[in-house]
């Protein structure tokens, strides 16, 4: 999970949020509520996810319910691998 | 006289085609679809109306709809529409202080909200000093949840049985809210007869039919909801309902349009872009699609040019016109686009309901060739601002003969060939996924953080997104917000669409020789 976790932190970092300090972006930082992911930026990240880990994300999945933190995000990709 | 009423176009199909289906839910694959039939469709709407009045709403009155998009809020429209009233419809997504603001700017007799978004929304209509009564849905889907709490409502106070208001053709049919430069959102009034001016005229080049299936992608806050709904109940045609979640999704959406055989698509370029980009369109049979209508933006002609090959069949429109007109405007993308073209489509000519014409900065007209302001006079353009004289009257130039023409602030240039070329604006709005963004407005919520003192917002060019908006922010000594903080900040008080996609800080602001922010020294900051 951790591994996940970092490996998303920082791709979120450097596409979304350049020079941000890396404390600020916790695991359960709101990311598409909290105005940091909007559609576009969503979708990039799923491309990113199913290509970096060899998942395949379904459309409903792309939303606040299973991608709106880091840590939602990782259970998402755990449950794929 | 009952002709010129836009809910007359669901009553003249609902005769006609009682047990088709008007209204049907876009759904993921996996929920089955609601539906409705005309002849639920009218009876539903009949009751909201008749509720409406058991409440006091009049003709003349606003009534609001914080619902997301279903069967209930479009029953809910035809309602208020019935009841002779104007619709305001909000953004359910946005925050609701900004929905207050709206619902409370234009004195809402009463509004129909969902229960989850009811509490916040009457604490913040209360402290602005505006208490309507809300009607409560549970949920919405189905028509479901506005059954719902009509029963509860009728078993507490049945509301009689009436009839449908007989609006005149200048009532206001709806009330769209969109940004605004000082920082609060406007309201455009439109009449019955902006609107089925507008419907009528679409009848004539669409020749939409009741086998056609069209797409309602934009929310109803937003003026591409006017074509889906009316053109396509007016021809009973099937409307399909595509929420805002799956609508952003380009994946999902392309099974959708296939799996719900669409035969007409109307939205932003945006999404289509994104659709071709991203929506494995090869892998959808798409066959059924017939026309494809654009608006709101310019199309990048390299994503237009991808989109055709991979749907070669359909024909193309690009429409224009801002929320004032509706559209106003239109041009048919003739045949494929070639390799070599990189220049934008024409925005066209104008449709047989307006008329347009091209002016310099004091108001007189333009011959072909010369750049300049166009401006659109007729039975589409609104009646003006909520509640906004001044505005009103600086948006209209009134010619020798009376004649009011709304100015859209769109330079443009009269081409050798007849159609409008788009050439930039005169002003500070930007269009953002199909929204139109009043830079003004973004300003005007970072303000409002403790830490800002000086906020500027400056919108970019960007091949992939269109256009990216940078904000430059000059902080209080040591306040300095975390760039997470700050796009909090944003979320909460401003619509998604608005929030900046990168920011800057420096000490100051560079300021021209009368202290005003010089926006032209801004761009050169890092």
């Amino acid at each position: 999970m951790t591994e996940i976790i970092d490996i998303v932190k920082g791709y979120i970092l450097e596409e979304f949020l350049p020079g941000e300090n890396p404390d600020e972006l916790g695991e359960t930082t709101s990311l598409i509520t909290g105005g940091i992911l909007d559609s576009l930026a969503t979708i990039k990240l799923v491309a990113f996810l199913e290509e970096r880990f060899g998942i395949a994300i379904q459309a409903h999945e792309a939303d606040t319910e299973h991608m709106d933190t880091l840590l939602d995000i990782a259970k998402l990709v755990q449950s794929k691998r | 006289m009952a002709a010129t009423a836009l809910f007359s176009t669901l009553e003249a199909s609902a005769a006609r085609l009682p047990d088709s289906i008007a209204v049907e839910e876009g759904g993921s694959a996996a929920a089955a679809p609601g539906s409705i039939t005309y002849r639920e469709l009218v009876r539903l709407s009949d009751r909201v109306r008749d509720r409406l009045r058991r409440l006091g709403v009049q003709p003349g009155d606003r009534v609001g709809i914080h619902l997301r998009k279903s069967i209930d809020s479009v029953a809910a429209i035809f309602g208020i529409l019935k009841a002779g009233a104007a619709y305001v419809p909000v953004d359910p997504g946005a925050p609701a202080g900004r929905n207050a603001y709206i619902l409370a700017d234009c004195s809402v007799r009463t509004a129909l909200v969902e229960e989850r978004a009811a509490g916040p929304l009457r604490a913040e209509l209360e402290r602005l000093g505006a208490g309507p009564p809300l009607i409560e849905l549970d949920t919405v889907g189905g028509g479901n949840g506005l059954r719902a709490a009509l029963d509860r409502a009728d078993a507490d106070d049945p509301a009689p049985p009436g009839t449908s208001a007989c609006p005149r053709p200048g009532d206001l049919a709806y009330i769209l809210y969109t940004s605004g430069s000082t920082g609060k959102p406007k309201g455009v009034m439109l009449s019955h007869e902006n609107a089925m001016s507008f419907v009528n005229w679409c009848s004539e080049i669409l020749a939409v039919t009741a086998s056609d299936r069209c797409s309602s992608h934009a929310p109803f806050h937003f003026d591409l909801s006017i074509l889906d709904l009316y053109v396509s109940l007016k021809h009973g045609a099937t409307l399909v309902l595509i929420g805002e979640e799956i609508g952003k999704e380009p994946m999902g959406l392309a099974g959708l349009i296939a799996r719900h055989r669409l035969t007409v698509w109307y939205s932003a370029p945006s999404i289509l872009s994104l659709l071709c980009q991203y929506g494995n369109l090869e892998r959808h049979d798409l066959s059924a699609l017939r026309l494809v209508l654009f608006a709101g933006e310019v199309f990048p002609v390299k994503h237009l040019r991808a989109l055709q090959r991979l749907l070669p069949a359909p024909r193309y429109f690009n429409l224009y016109g801002p929320t004032e007109t509706n559209v106003c405007t239109y041009y048919e993308i003739p045949g494929r686009v070639p390799d070599e073209r990189t220049e934008p489509y024409p925005i066209g000519t104008a449709c047989a309901h307006v008329q347009t014409r091209v002016v310099d900065p004091d108001g007189a007209t333009l011959p072909a060739g010369q750049e300049g302001e166009l401006c659109v006079t007729g039975a589409g353009v609104m009646q003006g601002y909520w509640n906004l004289p001044e505005s009103t009257a600086r948006a209209f130039l009134v010619d020798a003969d009376g004649l009011r023409w709304y100015r859209t602030g769109d330079i443009v240039v009269e081409m050798p060939s007849g159609p409008y070329a788009f050439v930039g604006r005169r002003d500070r709005m930007v269009k953002r996924r199909g929204y139109r963004v009043e830079l003004g407005e973004i300003e005007s919520g970072l303000y409002r953080h403790p830490a800002v003192r000086e906020a500027a917002v400056v919108a970019l060019a960007d091949a992939e997104a269109g256009v990216r908006i940078k904000a430059f922010l000059a902080c209080r000594e040591g306040a300095r917000p975390s760039l997470i903080a700050l796009k909090g900040f944003c979320a909460a008080t401003l619509p998604g669409y608005m929030i900046p996609d990168l920011f800057a800080f420096a000490d100051s602001l560079p300021k021209t020789s009368t202290d005003k922010i010089d926006y032209q020294r801004l761009q050169e900051l890092p």
